[in-house]
């Protein structure tokens, strides 16, 4: 499934990234230890996280993810957008946790 | 004239969630002049009330208490703050205090006993010490910094709570003194695993008595002074890490 299906099915703030979105994401990860992500997502993941600290977007692109969603309405730095639109990392904000983004995103892939 | 001084510079105290009575200020120096301590960092997650008791237990000892704190930051990455003076660690606690939501679970989480130098019982912390603060890692450090405290990330090597689990990796330009590793593993082979520019300092992380000096390092130093410690950091005036 192409990221923009995903970004309006899951009502996707779309912070950075706009011209990436017709990225095929290969399946979900869910995670908020970098070094977790850095061992265990795979290449077109779309990942999400409460994290908003700029490593991020450095482990995005050294795992070529599909992109961030960062969930509970967090606000990412000044220096995490930057760096996002530097390296153009996609990066999308929900108000939804963790678990109901995690959940739905399931749903949409495997369906 | 300079000599080696024996510090660990990451220990708990009974004010720890995560510890028991039995780190008590008299315990604590017992099982620290035991092992030939002369230095001892008080780094209790996000509150440094019992520093002070340290500090006056310890006057008549021959050891050096440096109050200090482990601050957990926004991204739940530890970091060590270590001062000369109590009243900068002070102002340190006071604004971690005002970041730090929720409040302690006894059951859940432990007791968080504060306590004078005699061993008595002043009180209870009622703050979810072991909570995250909401602020982000560089401003912690730059906040220690202004405060002339050093910053050392806690146990690198292990995965919870570290400035690597967290983070992945150790941001640039971060203003970091040094790179703490955990009894867990060896000066060598952190050497090899760790390639950073930062200086490494092996300490306890004790959360039991007979764990104080369990590691520890060994700095060249004019006296037992943070200001020393960061000059050693930096290898000046022939002050040294000499492990």
């Amino acid at each position: 499934m192409k990221l923009k299906e995903i970004i309006e099915k899951l009502q996707l703030k779309v912070l950075t990234g706009q011209d990436k979105l017709q990225v095929e994401v290969t399946g979900g990860y869910t995670s908020d230890l970098l070094s977790d992500v850095i061992a265990n997502s795979k290449q077109g993941n779309l990942w999400i996280t409460l994290q908003i600290h700029q490593n991020i977007i450095a482990v995005a692109k050294l795992k070529d993810l599909a992109g961030i969603i960062i969930v509970n309405n967090r606000e990412p730095d000044e220096e995490t957008l930057q760096k996002a639109k530097e390296e153009n990392v996609p990066l999308f904000s929900s108000e939804e946790m963790a678990f109901e983004i995690s959940g739905k995103l399931y749903e949409l892939i495997s369906s | 004239m300079l000599r080696p001084f024996k510090a660990d510079l990451h220990i708990h105290t009974c004010l720890s969630p995560c510890t028991e009575l039995d780190m008590s200020p008299k315990k604590i120096l017992t099982s620290a002049k035991k092992k030939e301590i002369d230095i001892l960092g008080i780094c209790d997650h996000n509150s440094t009330e019992n520093s002070l008791a340290l500090m006056n237990a310890a006057k008549n000892m021959n050891i050096k208490i440096f109050p200090g704190m482990e601050v957990t930051s926004q991204e739940e990455v530890h970091v060590l703050a270590l001062f000369d003076d109590i009243e900068n660690t002070l102002k340190l606690q006071e604004f971690v205090y005002k970041n730090l939501p929720g409040e302690n679970d006894e059951e859940a989480f432990g007791m968080q006993v504060i306590v004078n130098e005699k061993e008595e019982v002043l009180g209870f912390n009622n703050k979810l010490l072991i909570g995250a603060t909401a602020i982000p890692l560089n401003e912690v450090i730059q906040l220690i910094h202004s405060l002339d405290g050093i910053t050392i990330a806690s146990h690198i090597d292990r995965e919870s709570f570290s400035i690597i689990g967290q983070l992945g990796f150790i941001p640039e330009n971060l203003e970091l003194d040094a790179l703490e590793i955990s009894p867990n593993i060896t000066f060598e082979e952190a050497k090899k695993r760790f390639e950073y520019n930062y200086p490494i300092t092996c300490s306890s992380d004790a959360h039991y008595p007979d764990d104080i000096g369990k590691s520890y390092t060994t700095f060249l130093l004019k006296n037992g002074t943070v200001a020393e410690i960061k000059k050693a950091l930096k290898n000046e005036e022939g002050r040294k890490l000499i492990h």
